[in-house]
């Protein structure tokens, strides 16, 4: 019976796998996760190990485990979101906790209360964890500094969405893994990020965790999108697609926001896929194989065309999103276990 | 409060704009009357030792949004100038009346007339009438005036009552919602940035409207390479053209944000580091006129909010001085020329009788030990808020003591 199958897994959850990792906390010695940027190389390396027992739960048709039963995770979205939030809360339940989601629209802070006031009645409630997504870059760092307990990034403005980069590079590593390329990191593989780079929070995560993990990175996007100085951060800088594209081995499309495509920053949609559009005349630019990822929702026909995001064996599009689920209860996993007692841990 | 007694402070070093000269300085009716070695008191003056240390002219801050006395007081502050930024903005004769009398006996404040109605860059404001009220000089106000031909008309207009137009140098266009320079940093922490031309564009057009106006023209923070370059031609140029900067632009870059701290959240934001480079190289090269607090105190509420929700702003006349004189220990400039960019310029400026010790003028005099080390601490601040981006740092230059019209102030001692 799965019970079992789940007493095994609460075990091997405490424990990192013998010698690639420090033991216990020093594993991870963050109380937060705020973004990738605080990561060091070995600590992003431990949450994809530690996601994989999940992605094996996920494929089980029982989905349960009573790892984080009693504890309760609030979900504190001040943006809209659907696939990010039903992740989390996706990923709480499976792990047992009470979750509770917190929708902007229909709380307090519509009537003036400050994100701080918000975040330290958030703590009298004695949450466990709290997943915050807010319009303002930093507000995350800001709400994790008033609370007691561990504080989760689901995006906070530009900033970060340190979660969507760890379950893109988990999906990286299931897809080079069934190709029989699987390695440890991402050294040497070439991935090309394009999109509206300057306002993607998503963007700077995957920047910073692939380069953090070997992948030589290229950004493409028209310059009013290109962010100031992002070279700093270890990358090449593109403003033509087909040459971003050239030898590329993954191609990451991000998501452009209607409003940026009504004369401010790109004259039409159509001018924008004209440029910047995944067609599968442009995919073939990269290299044969090249995989294709997109944290959605997708413009279908803008920035990536059907046939692309469908296409079996290339689009990882869908397995970004399972991947999703296994890493945000890594997170939540590693993030509870002081609380919970876990030894090395407490 | 007029002085009842006259007052001699001996055995001090006299900072004039010539010097430090050793002697002693001799005031009585609220005016300088004499300086120098061969000065002394005479039958009947209160005699203050002042035991070798610094006597300089009192600081006149050019460009405060709050009147703050006792952080005023702590800072050597004797008289500020007061945006029009206030609620409800100084573009009225009767408002700027009532400031201009609100801060006497122990601190001029001299009012800055709002430039536009509402500070809203469209209609001129009543600046002749707010000259007779007591305003010394007009300002934009905490932005810039979008539209090139309402600040042409502006500045003829102020030409011709005499009048100094002190602006604020970023081209609103670019700037936009912008709460940090374009740049590495404002990348990586994922900030609304706007490129530091932002300010060279601005000063560019303001100083070619002023050239043909014929007006003084006061560029309140000067903050990046491009726009000193741009000033250092226009003074070479023999145009009347004047520009400040705060002790934040010339101590911090762009670093002072990371972690999203917001008390170094400014306007103009933080620049670059090669910038700051060039601040100092202008502040040793004379291109700088003006050294000012730019006192902005903001409580929690404006603060405590993500970097880019949070206001701009800091409470800086506490600070002011010890920052100032870190440039001359620093070698960047001489004690007499940090006290022309803290009060001779600024008072020239504002055509105020004081700022320099001289015969005649005003007696606003400054006690300072410019040696006295302190740590600036944020929880023991005498600001109305303590958003500082300088907490912690140990600094040296204390004020012993502080005369308004040679009458002594409590604070500051």
């Amino acid at each position: 019976m799965s019970t079992k199958g789940m007493a095994l897994m609460t075990s091997t959850s405490s424990r990192a796998p013998e010698g690639r990792f420090p033991p216990g906390r020093l594993a991870f010695p963050h109380r937060d996760l705020t973004g990738i940027g605080k990561l060091a190389r070995h600590e992003i390396l431990y949450l994809l190990d530690q996601a994989q027992q999940w992605v094996a739960l996920n494929r089980q048709s029982a989905k349960h485990t009573d790892l984080l039963a009693g504890l309760t995770i609030i979900n504190a979205f001040f943006e809209n979101s659907t696939r990010t939030l039903l992740s989390f809360e996706i990923a709480g339940k499976r792990l047992g906790a009470d979750v509770v989601n917190m929708h902007a629209a229909t709380s307090s802070v519509k009537k003036g209360e400050t994100l701080i006031d918000t975040a330290i009645t958030l703590n009298a409630m004695r949450a466990d964890a709290i997943v915050i997504r807010h319009g303002s870059s930093g507000a995350t760092g800001l709400i994790a500094d008033k609370v007691d307990c561990p504080v989760l990034n689901a995006g906070d403005g530009q900033h970060e969405h340190p979660t969507q980069a760890l379950l893109d590079a988990l999906t990286l590593r299931h897809a080079l893994a069934e190709r029989g390329e699987g390695a440890e990191d991402f050294t040497g593989l070439t991935v090309t990020i394009c999109g509206d780079i300057l306002h993607s929070r998503v963007a700077r995560s995957n920047i910073l965790c692939l380069t953090a993990l070997g992948a030589k990175v290229r950004v493409c996007a028209p310059p009013a999108l290109m962010p100031a100085g992002v070279e700093a951060m270890g990358l090449e800088v593109f403003h033509n697609f087909d040459a971003a594209l050239d030898g590329a081995e993954v191609v990451m499309m991000l998501r452009l926001q209607s409003e940026r495509m009504s004369g401010q920053f790109i004259p039409s949609p159509r001018e924008y896929r004209h440029l910047y559009g995944l067609t599968t005349k442009r995919l073939a630019l990269a290299r044969p194989d090249a995989l294709v990822m997109h944290p959605g929702p997708m413009n279908r026909g803008v920035e990536i065309d059907s046939e692309v995001a469908d296409m079996a064996g290339r689009s990882l599009i869908t397995r970004q999103v399972e991947m999703g689920v296994a890493i945000r209860m890594a997170c939540l996993d590693v993030l509870t276990r002081e609380a919970r007692g876990v030894e090395g841990w407490a | 409060m007029k002085q009842a007694q006259a007052l001699t402070i001996t055995n001090a070093q006299l900072v004039t704009p010539e010097g430090i000269v050793p002697g002693a300085l001799r005031c009585a009716d609220g005016v300088i009357l004499a300086l120098g070695a061969d000065v002394g008191p005479e039958e009947g003056d209160e005699v203050v030792n002042a035991r070798g240390k610094l006597l300089a002219p009192g600081i006149v801050d050019l460009g405060v949004f709050a009147v703050d006395k006792p952080a005023f007081h702590f800072g050597g502050i004797t008289r500020a100038a007061l945006m029009p930024d206030q609620s409800p903005p100084l573009d009225l004769p009767s408002r700027v009346g009532f400031i201009a009398k609100s801060g006497k006996p122990d601190l001029w404040v001299h009012p800055l007339a709002a430039a536009t109605r509402g500070l809203e860059g469209r209609e001129l404001a009543e600046l002749a009438l707010m000259q007779e009220a007591g305003a010394k000089a007009v300002a934009t106000g905490r932005r810039w005036i979008a539209d090139s031909g309402v600040m042409l008309r502006l500045l003829q207009y102020a030409a011709m009552l005499g009048l100094v137009v002190v602006t604020h140098a970023e081209d609103g266009g670019l700037a936009g919602e912008a709460s940090a320079t374009a740049g590495e940093i404002a990348t990586r922490l994922g900030l609304p940035a706007a490129p530091a031309e932002a300010e060279a564009l601005a000063i560019a057009r303001d100083i070619a409207l002023a050239e043909l106006a014929g007006a003084r023209l006061h560029i309140r923070q000067v903050t990046t390479a491009r726009g000193f370059a741009l000033v250092r031609e226009a003074k070479a140029r023999g145009l009347a053209v004047t520009c400040g900067i705060t002790p934040a632009h010339f101590m911090l870059s762009d670093l002072a944000t990371v972690d999203f701290r917001t008390f170094a959240r400014l306007s103009p934001p933080l620049r670059a580091e090669a910038d700051r480079q060039a601040a100092l190289a202008a502040i040793a090269d004379g291109t700088v006129d003006v050294i000012a607090s730019g006192h902005d105190p903001r409580g929690p509420e404006d603060k405590r909010l993500p970097f880019a929700d949070a206001l701009p702003g800091m409470a800086g006349a506490e600070t002011l001085l010890a920052m100032t004189l870190g440039l001359v220990r620093d070698g960047v400039i001489d004690i007499p020329r940090a006290f022309a960019l803290l009060s001779a310029n600024p008072a020239k400026l504002l055509g105020a009788p004081a700022g320099i010790l001289a015969a005649g003028l005003e007696a606003d005099l400054a006690l300072i030990d410019p040696d006295a080390p302190w740590i600036i601490d944020r929880r023991k601040m005498e600001a109305t808020a303590d958003n500082t981006p300088f907490d912690r740092q140990g600094t040296q230059g204390r004020v012993l003591g502080l005369w308004k019209g040679g009458v002594r102030l409590g604070a500051g001692a």
